[in-house]
């Protein structure tokens, strides 16, 4: 399945005040993979994600997906095949019910209704929210609003699901049920997040980025444990991986 | 600031009565906007001094009411937010036209009449207008006018401005409870605070707007939007156009309330 891979190579991207977010990245995921994407505020992660989805275009580099360039042309197959759940979700829910939110995307390519409804449907079970697919988003829980933002992009039924901060702003079972959410999911999966916790508890590797440059590449328990590394570009060790804060005795 | 929150959810009322299931739900939304069409143009039509005629023309509205299943309080009070507009366009009728004509026994000016013209017709536009997105629904009234062939950079226009509203508002109403939390004992926004207020709005909705439209683009928005099921004209649909549109061009040309009287005064005699 190698068009399920995203190769990324001297990815290069400044802004026109001239400040370069993205500065030669290279980096491959491959298919199945969970990659969690972490760095302090600032590091350049929102941007690296809209270069992938191809929201604004680099200064040099490239980006691969599979043996296809994003470029202006490929747009459309692109989006078609990575799914990216916005990290307010207000800002992907707009419709005035839920199932038309999750039908929004399908019914753009112009796939016919019973198969949008198949979809919506799949798309609402897979994300559990199905008994409230007639209710008006607004009117959500947080935690039902990312679970119905989730099941937006579901319904194009993507290769790759790419996710800005999926835990932000959500309360401590809500999250939960987000995690195991994303656990069960078998596509490859990008998640960006400052909440290291769950980034353990989703992704088998992840990406560190300073300045918008990788400086850490390798499996999350390992970067993750490396008190030093995180501590000097802005992070902290998860809490799971710290010492019990009673008795001060080392985690096993 | 609570002002604000109550006029987004007024907004949403709409939207959540259009999701009815009533038998006037189910009517193509064409057809209900054709029918609409037909309403508007015949009572505009009437002259300045047609009253009694133009009563039986609240008929279509209280039918749709009852059929529909609608609250009556909060749709009328929508309508009322426009009465004052329509007062200032007629209060001085009353002075430059002084004629008096007998109603009755009674002498009143002709400027009153048509005072009162313009306001039932403004009353009853306004309201047969607002009864038409609350059974059909912002989205399948688009779909109708793409349907009436209007270009879609028009429809999209009118969609995305209503959805965009309540983005506004919210933006506001945070901004307001932001500035009020800080500002205690203090009606309003200082008037030295409004240019950076909106400003600030302004660039900020800019952003929304911006992540928004890119959610759409990311999930394949090219400018026509989708609203799925274009249901088929059926026989009930065609029956409830004709039989409308029937009803309103006679209630135009015959003045139905003096046609009843007389045959009542006629069947008492």
């Amino acid at each position: 399945m190698s068009h399920h891979k995203l190769e990324v190579k001297n990815l290069h991207f400044s802004y026109p005040d001239g400040h370069e977010a993205v500065k030669n990245m290279s980096f491959t995921i491959y298919h199945g993979e969970s990659v969690g994407i972490i760095g302090a505020n600032g590091a350049g992660k929102s941007t690296l994600l809209m270069l992938i989805m191809g929201i604004i275009f680099p200064d040099g580099g490239e980006i691969l997906l599979g043996d296809v360039h994003v470029t202006k042309k490929t747009l459309s197959m692109v989006r078609q095949r990575l799914g990216m759940v916005f990290q307010d979700p207000d800002d992907q829910l707009f419709m005035t019910s839920v199932y038309d939110d999750v039908a929004f995307g399908p019914r753009n390519y112009n796939l016919d209704e019973e198969e949008v409804e198949n979809r919506v449907n799949y798309a609402l079970e897979m994300v559990g929210i199905a008994h409230l697919r007639d209710r008006a988003p607004y009117k959500l829980s947080g935690g039902e609003k990312r679970a119905a933002a989730v099941a937006s992009v579901l319904s194009l039924q993507p290769d790759m699901l790419i996710m800005d901060e999926p835990t932000s702003a959500l309360d401590p079972k809500a999250r939960r049920r987000i995690i195991h959410l994303l656990n069960s999911f078998e596509h490859t999966k990008i998640i960006t997040s400052h909440d290291l916790d769950m980034i353990l508890d989703t992704c088998q590797r992840v990406l560190v980025i300073r300045q918008g440059e990788i400086i850490a590449d390798g499996k999350t328990l390992e970067v993750l444990s490396n008190e030093e590394l995180l501590d000097a570009y802005g992070l902290e060790t998860p809490l799971s991986l710290q010492n019990c804060p009673k008795c001060g005795s080392l985690k096993g | 600031m609570s002002n604000i929150m109550s006029a987004l959810s007024d907004l949403r009322l709409l939207d959540n009565l259009a999701r009815g299931k009533t038998f006037i739900h189910r009517i193509n939304p064409l057809v209900k906007l054709l029918t609409t069409v037909v309403y508007l143009t015949v009572v505009v039509s009437f002259g300045r001094y047609e009253i009694s005629s133009l009563l039986t023309f609240i008929f279509y509205p209280v039918l749709i009411f009852a059929l529909a299943e609608l609250p009556v309080t909060p749709i009328l009070k929508k309508v009322l937010f426009v009465q004052p507009l329509i007062i200032g366009i007629g209060i001085l009728n009353p002075i430059f036209d002084s004629h008096s004509v007998l109603l009755g026994d009674i002498a009143v000016s002709r400027g009153w009449i048509t005072f009162l013209a313009i306001f039932i017709k403004s009353g009853l536009t306004v309201t047969v207008s607002i009864l038409l997105i609350a059974t059909t629904g912002m989205d399948r009234l688009a779909a109708a006018l793409r349907m009436l062939k209007i270009p879609k950079i028009f429809v999209l226009q009118l969609i995305l401005t209503y959805r965009y509203i309540s983005v506004l508002m919210e933006e506001v109403h945070r901004m307001l409870r932001a500035y009020s939390l800080r500002a205690p004992g203090q009606k309003g926004v200082q008037r030295n605070h409004w240019g950076s207020f909106a400003g600030q709005l302004l660039l900020r909705t800019f952003d929304r707007a911006q992540r928004v439209y890119q959610s759409m683009s990311l999930r394949g928005f090219n400018g026509e939007y989708h609203t799925g099921k274009s249901a088929k004209l059926g026989l009930i649909d065609f029956a409830y156009f004709s039989g409308w549109s029937i009803f309103f061009i006679l209630a135009r040309i015959y003045d139905i309330p003096v046609l009843m009287g007389s045959l009542l005064i006629g069947v008492m005699k």
